[in-house]
């Protein structure tokens, strides 16, 4: 036991000690905020800087785009968008709706945008799918639980590191001239990220997975492949749904990007209507394309909440 | 793998019976999966029309692409006359005017020059004549052996005259010259052996040699029948010959085109204007180090770095700021994002603004934020701002404050209320209630998720940059266009690959100090 006075001495050299560590940490604190400062205060003036429009000049303008894309009339975005005649139309193609019609059976046709939605679609599920695939034969191989070759393990994380990290746009480019344009392209350059993302996502998976199911299997001498497929796969495979869902979200986007760089799809329609000036039909592909993302985004996101449930379906979203 | 008999398996199935129940459709779901995967991918493969462009694609020039990124060509043209050759280089060959590489060495002799000022039409006998006066110059090996001026006569003497060709009519219009030119010129590319005289090309590879005879009058005959590595469409038509990373060879009825390749990125530091370039490193260090001035007012050492910095070729210093342009974007928008959408985010959060329709309009503002595609905001602000970081800043701005909105809202839904409980009982009033209760808890959390997003919208800006918001992503995009400058490319893509590299390790540092090694995520 500690009489009072001794006590009350050892709780000021506590109190002490405390206020000197609350003073080096306030420090540190201030430091990095001026750091910050500073760094926010060059970037905005190299930013604006080195743009070729300074930012209070052009602030006024700002809306300009959207004036620029004020349509002719309020049923001009939708007849833009279901390909139907307009009014207007003077033989230019800024007003042949009906031009990009694709006919499926007799007159039953699919409007041009929407054809080309689906183009961009298919595009991120097929880059997805690949990726997927790919990445999940190589999550294993990366993981250190399923793999104790550590030179092996370091060359696939490397790999998955430089796919992952490879600009997307440099690989559509450079398919772009062996296919020229088109959808092969800007499926090779999802996929290869994909792989790259997928692969990491999946392995830190793998790694944090109950290692029981793996040492029942190897005690009864299963080989690799069987411990991976008895083993992990089954506790795995809904986190690996999960993030191969998120990911088609995001290849979703990410396709509709690269269209627009000569990938094909929607946003290369997008890209040309704006710079031809196509009010309304810029309008229509905007509507279509925020429709579209919400929709796949509300759809990933309810069936990845009932596979993972929704405590792991928030960490995953920070991920 | 030790596995159950069937009669064990019955055991066990009568044992359990309920673990058994349902599992015939969960043990064909991974199949149906496949299968409807396979039949998805047929559908994609003929909407796409798979199988035609697959058999359009055009993968040898893929290949020189790829070998374009770590070497260099070099694409001297050997033009063909009557009886002497010219040899030019590009205006701006990598190896600076008027080059004398190693690889092709130059025979001269001097011949009579013919300028026909009308008529350019060659006469057929000077051809043939002219190759018995090639076969006897074959005799002299290297470029460095040139006869002197009197030898020369010699042999012009002994291969029947070539003075004699302007003999033939037309004296008005043709001027004559005599002087020194190149008869002969022998490329060594790899392993093989190039030989070029005004009217006999020829070919030695592998130990096999291929001679065509060539002329603006009967275009390119070879004498041989030609190898898998020599192409020819239609007859007298131009040869292509592959030789592999090492070029190719195009032999025309009336020049040579050679396209030699070899590693490295030529004039990486100095381009040929410099007066650093082509020296070696120990001569550039003793340059640089030396008082003596190349240029007046500027020390060597400026010089040089200037050199680098303005390399015509590589533009270095453009490359770099733009590089900085597209940090500058990810770094400005990610920042500018979060700290809007944090505060949003407290009034946005069911548990701490106890208003519904403030909550539910806030949250559907930030789907529409981050809805309304990245693509959109940049095409958006690029037309407001005109290409530039600005625009980057903007678009990743407008997309991650909705991005972010979210995140932080459900992260301060799911927060542990005993902490405000606490400090709320002590009497504090409702901002000390969110700062001391909530902030301690979520902002570990929101910074990680802060720099995570700084990553993955440093790739980002890269590519919006090519929508035209500018920065590295615009150059690269105006790099691949040109269709030549793929070595640029791949410069640029390593220093983005490093920059991301960099920052996904800084970044991923400063997040496991923040919240731990448990909760590391991305």
């Amino acid at each position: 036991m500690l009489d009072s006075q001794h006590s009350a001495s050892k709780a000021d050299i506590v109190e002490a000690n405390f206020q000197k560590l609350a003073r080096s940490r306030r420090l540190y604190t201030w430091f990095a905020l001026v750091a910050l400062a500073i760094a926010v205060s060059w970037s905005a003036w190299f930013a604006n800087d080195s743009n070729a429009g300074k930012f209070l000049d052009r602030l006024p303008y700002l809306f300009d785009f959207f004036i620029d894309l004020a349509p002719r009339d309020v049923m001009e975005p939708p007849r833009a968008l279901f390909d139907v005649e307009s009014p207007y139309f003077d033989g230019s193609f800024k007003y042949d709706y009906p031009e990009g019609r694709v006919y499926l059976i007799g007159d039953f046709y699919l409007p041009e945008y929407f054809y080309k939605m689906i183009e961009t679609l298919n595009i991120a599920a097929v880059s997805t799918i690949f990726g997927y695939a790919l990445g999940f034969v190589l999550s294993f191989l990366a993981a250190a639980n399923m793999n104790s070759n550590r030179w092996l393990r370091f060359g696939v994380r490397r790999f998955l590191e430089i796919l992952r990290a490879f600009p997307e746009i440099v690989i559509a480019g450079f398919f772009l001239v062996v296919f020229s344009l088109g959808a092969i392209p800007a499926m090779l350059a999802v996929a290869i990220h994909t792989v790259g993302a997928l692969g990491k996502m999946f392995y830190e998976v793998v790694e944090n997975a109950d290692l029981k199911p793996d040492e029942g299997l190897r005690a009864v001498g299963a080989n690799w492949v069987e411990r991976v497929w008895f083993g992990m796969v089954p506790q795995v495979m809904p986190n690996f749904v999960s993030y191969g869902l998120l990911r088609f979200e995001i290849n979703v986007r990410a396709s509709t990007i690269i269209g627009a760089v000569g990938g094909g799809g929607i946003g290369e329609s997008l890209r040309l209507s704006i710079t031809r000036g196509h009010e309304a039909k810029t309008i229509a592909i905007i509507f279509l394309l925020f429709v579209t993302i919400i929709v796949v985004d509300q759809l990933s996101a309810y069936l990845r909440r009932k596979l993972v449930g929704e405590q792991a379906f928030l960490m995953e979203r920070a991920a | 793998m030790i596995r159950l008999s069937a009669s064990d398996v019955a055991i066990v199935q009568n044992r359990y019976p309920l673990v058994f129940k349902g599992q015939r459709l969960r043990r064909f779901a991974p199949l149906l999966t496949l299968i409807a995967i396979g039949l998805y991918l047929a559908y994609v493969w003929s909407f796409f029309g798979m199988s035609e462009v697959l058999a359009r694609a055009k993968w040898d020039i893929a290949g020189a692409y790829l070998a374009d990124w770590i070497s260099y060509e070099s694409r001297p043209d050997i033009d063909l006359y009557d009886n002497y050759l010219e040899v030019g280089f590009p205006k701006f060959d990598a190896l600076g005017l008027d080059p004398q590489p190693d690889w092709l060495s130059k025979q001269t002799a001097s011949v009579t020059k013919t300028t026909i000022a009308a008529a350019p039409k060659v006469t057929s006998g000077g051809a043939t004549q002219n190759s018995g006066f090639l076969g006897t110059l074959a005799g002299t090996e290297n470029a460095a052996a040139t006869p002197p001026a009197d030898a020369a006569t010699g042999f012009m003497g002994s291969g029947s005259s070539v003075a004699t060709v302007p003999a033939v009519p037309e004296t008005a219009q043709t001027s004559t010259v005599t002087e020194e030119a190149v008869t002969r010129v022998v490329v060594r590319q790899g392993g093989s052996v190039l030989t070029v005289t005004p009217h006999l090309v020829t070919v030695e590879k592998d130990g096999l040699t291929y001679e065509f005879d060539v002329g603006a009058d009967k275009g390119v005959v070879p004498r041989q029948r030609l190898p898998d590595w020599i192409t020819q469409k239609a007859a007298n038509e131009k040869v292509y010959i592959w030789l592999g990373f090492d070029g190719r060879i195009e032999i025309k009825p009336a020049s040579v085109g050679v396209r030699y390749r070899f590693l490295g990125w030529e004039n990486f530091l100095f381009d040929v204007n410099s007066p650093f370039w082509g020296k070696p490193l120990d001569q550039v260090v003793a340059l640089i180090l030396s008082d003596e001035r190349i240029q007046p007012g500027m020390s060597n050492l400026r010089l040089a770095f200037d050199n680098i910095w303005n390399n015509a070729e590589w533009q270095h210093g453009d490359v770099w700021i733009k590089l900085l342009q597209t940090i500058v974007m990810a770094f400005m928008g990610t920042l500018l994002a979060s700290l809007v959408a944090f505060p949003l985010s407290f009034i946005a959060a069911r548990n701490i603004t106890p208003n519904r329709f403030v909550n539910w309009t806030l949250k559907r503002f930030f789907d529409f934020t981050r809805s309304v595609d990245m693509l959109i905001w940049a095409l958006f602000f690029t037309r407001a701002f005109g290409p530039g970081p600005l625009a980057g800043i903007s678009a990743i701005f407008f997309t991650d404050t909705g991005t972010f909105g979210k995140l932080f809202s459900e992260a301060l839904e799911n927060v542990d209320d005993k902490q405000r409980e606490g400090v709320r009982s002590v009497g504090a009033n409702p901002v000390l209630v969110q700062r001391y209760g909530i902030i301690p808890q979520v902002l570990p959390v929101f910074i990680s998720q802060t720099l995570y997003f700084w990553e993955s919208n440093t790739r980002s800006a890269t590519i919006i940059g090519a929508m035209g918001a500018g920065g590295i992503g615009l150059k690269l995009w105006e790099s691949m266009r040109t269709n030549s400058d793929w070595e640029n490319v791949f410069y640029m893509v390593i220093l983005i690959l490093i920059v991301v590299f960099v920052f996904d390790n800084v970044s991923g540092f400063l997040r496991s100090r923040l919240i731990g090694g448990a909760m590391r995520t991305g």
